[in-house]
């Protein structure tokens, strides 16, 4: 116990919020890959690739991290979540590979056609990976059949149900808005004016997207609103996602990209904290039986091991922090290309 | 097929592939702290240049290795759910601290050591390049100390039965300074030193064949020599402790190591040979006794054999085990004779002469990787039937959720995926190879209107 609250619960709150910093952080590098291919330029796209290029590894990370924080803290849903979704899990660390080495295979030789193939697969890479990483939201957010050994039982393709396909592509609109606002931020002129417009269409797409999942939601899955309809102090959070999102277009008309970001970045966060809301005190939800459902505390480690990693992550988490920040800050402003440059 | 093997055919795959890359980071890290610290300290040209060539290399690989790592990670999960839940307490830890203390600070520094050229001071890049380095030791730190624990448990206890039963740590230091982590650790830090000077050396000593980029080749190639020399000798040693570790803690390992039955009696040592298993007997040549003097400095005192094991409880792939250590073997002590005689050629002032010593040297990039691989496969085929050694078997640590025509699916998807990456790995590296470390002049394309990249001596350099 913490500040009266349990290693377990704590960590829960660790565990989000690795997860909701990967959002935010891989989420621009990923937004910007899904909408590379509307970049036309040869010129347009390297700067796009090298606006991302000396940190999307570094946010990738954040995946490692959650992760671990996950294998460690709830080994038990670590191992039900990616068990279930084995052939998503798949797709998505496929996805991440390719995402990887197209990066750094598009510039290593000047043919045209060797250039838009790596377009092509970055591109789809990313669309894929952010796909599949909302397909695996909305089925937790939802529940999946679990057995009394806390594995799933139920069929393997049931994943692609249309509460988590509506997801998925919702997760898709909000990324490309995201990334499309984190390229606007790093580039000027003409370039600049394009990403303004892609991101003011892609925040029509997210709003759309959004609202269709909002009233599947509310009309099929009624049990994922039950909190924050019982406590309407939480409606701060749907409140506040849509007054984000509403500052969006606003600030990229008046150029405040920065406050456009960090609007984007709010409603990312704002998103996945309504989802925690629901799903807490569960990590998965058993469809099937609610007394089999994977909870922050049958799934939790032991309190010795809480302990050490609430250490690891007390002393970690500033230096992360701490170089984080200096290799940003280290490539803050627009981008230059320059002979190191992909 | 089933699942069990399956399962394990794509762990094997995934992470034999994986660990192409791993340890040529970590060794060309090193050397490439080795260069740019010169670079610094003398500020000439040549150093400057062999930093900027290997930065490129490194790129490439450190790429692959980041790519392929982290399906690693999942693959506990989504292909070893009972494992996940057994080992979690104690795994968990440490790869959560691998993320957090390893990996973040190399991928983080990794944006200013590829691209920060010219965005930072020289002192500050070669402080990233540092930071690069310590943190691919780091993340070496925790995998390996996690896998020890898989070999020798320690700071745990037992908790629940059957299905439900896991590992829980009692004493976090007694997991991570487990018996043989240390051992471990350095055997596989060193190991990684040698792939990566074992790879600078062989594509200089390509470079002096052709007589090209010699003011840059014949420098790069003498810091890599000293580096592998250094290293080479010192595998000897930490080679030597880690098979002492291996039959104290895990007799069953050192004897299916050694192709040694008969329990009770005195052990050989093999220079090679071949194992029957059927008729448990291992026939070649060997030194008799040999084995037994290693480990107790006598020729006559008994080791244990595998007939003191229930058949149920020994390794299965006995004769490849016996194999892949001898590789093993062999490489490591050829490696001390080759760079221990381009030492004497380079105290005669005749290292570059040799034609032969320098083919040689382009093919010796492959011994240290073939040496990494064998050595793993040993150590974990030696472990079987246990995932865990003397706790969890192999057979019980599957997912149950998953069934082996999934497996079958991503094994394909996977075998598919690397064969494309290693075909564009080999092309890439011997492009940028053939390329050299030619110092690029600047495409500058004027896209971003603010003007010409930043005032930096450095930048004379390339500009002319």
């Amino acid at each position: 116990m913490i500040f009266g609250i349990d290693y377990n619960t704590l960590w829960f709150l660790v565990f989000g919020a690795v997860i909701t910093g990967y959002a935010i952080l891989d989420g621009f590098d990923l937004g910007a890959g899904a909408l590379h291919l509307f970049l036309k330029k040869e010129t347009s796209r390297r700067i796009a690739l090298n606006a991302i290029g000396p940190v999307w590894d570094g946010n990738e990370v954040w995946l490692v991290i959650g992760g671990g924080a996950l294998f460690a803290g709830f080994p038990v849903a670590y191992a039900a979540i990616f068990s279930a979704f084995y052939l998503p899990a798949m797709i998505f660390l496929i996805g991440l590979i390719w995402r990887a080495v197209a990066i750094e295979f598009r510039s290593k030789e000047p043919g045209k056609m060797w250039r838009l193939t790596w377009d092509i697969i970055y591109s789809f890479a990313c669309i894929v990976v952010t796909l599949s990483l909302g397909l695996m939201l909305g089925n937790v957010a939802m529940g999946l059949p679990l057995d009394s050994q806390k594995e799933f039982n139920g069929d393997i393709l049931s994943f692609l149900n249309p509460f988590s396909i509506m997801v998925a592509v919702t997760t898709l609109a909000l990324f490309m808005t995201h990334g499309a606002i984190y390229l606007a931020m790093k580039t000027e002129n003409r370039l600049y004016t394009k990403l303004t417009i892609l991101a003011k269409n892609f925040t029509v797409f997210f709003l759309v997207a959004f609202g269709v999942t909002t009233l599947y939601t509310l009309l099929y899955i009624p049990h994922l609103t039950d909190r924050i309809r019982s406590n309407p102090v939480y409606f701060i959070f749907p409140v506040l996602m849509f007054l984000a999102i509403a500052n969006i277009p606003r600030q990229l008309k008046n150029g405040n990209y920065r406050f456009a970001f960090i609007s984007s970045s709010i409603t990312i966060a704002s998103l996945l904290i309504a989802v925690a809301l629901e799903v807490f005190p569960n990590l998965l939800y058993a469809s099937n039986d609610p007394n089999n459902s994977i909870t922050i505390s049958n799934a939790a480690s032991s309190p010795k091991t809480m302990k050490t990693l609430l250490i690891i992550a007390l002393i970690g988490t500033p230096l992360v922090g701490i170089y984080t920040s200096f290799v940003f800050w280290t490539f803050k402003g627009k981008v230059k290309l320059d002979d190191m440059s992909y | 097929m089933d699942i069990e093997i399956l399962s394990r055919i794509q762990f094997a795959f995934t992470v034999a592939f994986h660990y192409i890359y791993p340890p040529l980071s970590i060794g060309i890290g090193l050397i490439l702290v080795i260069m740019e610290g010169m670079y610094l300290k003398t500020g000439k040209k040549v150093f400057e240049d062999m930093t900027r060539f290997w930065i490129k290399i490194f790129a490439l690989i450190f790429g692959l290795g980041v790519a392929t790592g982290i399906i690693m990670e999942f693959e506990f999960g989504t292909n070893w759910a009972t494992y996940s839940k057994y080992v979690g307490d104690i795994f968990g830890s440490a790869l959560a601290a691998e993320g957090i203390f390893a990996f973040a600070l190399e991928s983080g520094f990794l944006g200013i050591l590829l691209f920060g050229w010219k965005r930072v001071s020289s002192k500050v890049h070669f402080i990233s390049t540092l930071m690069v380095f310590l943190g691919s030791l780091f993340s070496a730190v925790w995998i390996v100390v996690a896998n020890s624990w898989q070999q020798t448990p320690a700071g745990y206890h037992i908790v629940g039965e059957g299905l439900q039963a896991r590992a829980e740590i009692t004493d976090f230091w007694a997991m991570v300074f487990n018996p043989s982590s240390i051992d471990r650790l350095l055997h596989v830090w060193i190991g990684a030193f040698l792939a990566g000077a074992f790879l600078v050396m062989s594509v200089n000593a390509y470079y002096i064949i052709k007589k090209k980029h010699l003011e840059i080749a014949k420098p790069s190639f003498k810091i890599a020599l000293v580096v592998a020399t250094i290293f080479s000798l010192a595998q000897l040693f930490t080679g030597h402790h880690s098979a002492e570790g291996v039959s104290k803690n895990q007799p069953a390992k050192m004897a299916a190591m050694e192709g040694h039955f008969d329990h009770s009696a005195k052990a050989d040592m093999y220079i090679m040979g071949w194992v029957d298993k059927k008729n448990e007997t291992t026939s070649g040549i060997k030194i008799p006794g040999g084995l037994s003097f290693l480990l107790h400095g006598d020729f006559d005192t008994p080791v244990t054999g595998l007939k003191s094991f229930p058949a149920e409880e020994r390794p299965t792939a006995i004769n490849a085990i016996f194999q892949f250590y001898h590789i093993m073997v062999a490489i490591g002590i050829f490696l001390i004779i080759l760079t221990l005689y381009a030492n004497w050629q380079w105290k005669k002032g005749k290292l570059f002469d040799k034609k032969w010593l320098m083919l040689v040297f382009v093919w010796a990039v492959l011994l240290p990787q073939i040496a990494n691989q064998v050595g793993w496969f040993t150590a974990e085929m030696g472990r079987q039937p246990w995932v865990v050694y003397g706790l969890l078997k192999t057979s019980d640590a599957l997912s149950q959720a998953v069934k082996a025509e999934h497996v079958l699916i991503s094994l394909i998807l996977f075998t598919l995926v690397y064969a494309i990456l290693f075909a564009l790995f080999l092309y890439l590296m011997n492009k940028k190879i053939k390329h050299g470390p030619v110092v690029q002049t600047i495409h500058e394309e004027e896209i971003s209107s603010q003007g010409s990249l930043r005032e930096n001596p450095l930048m004379k350099n390339d500009l002319s």
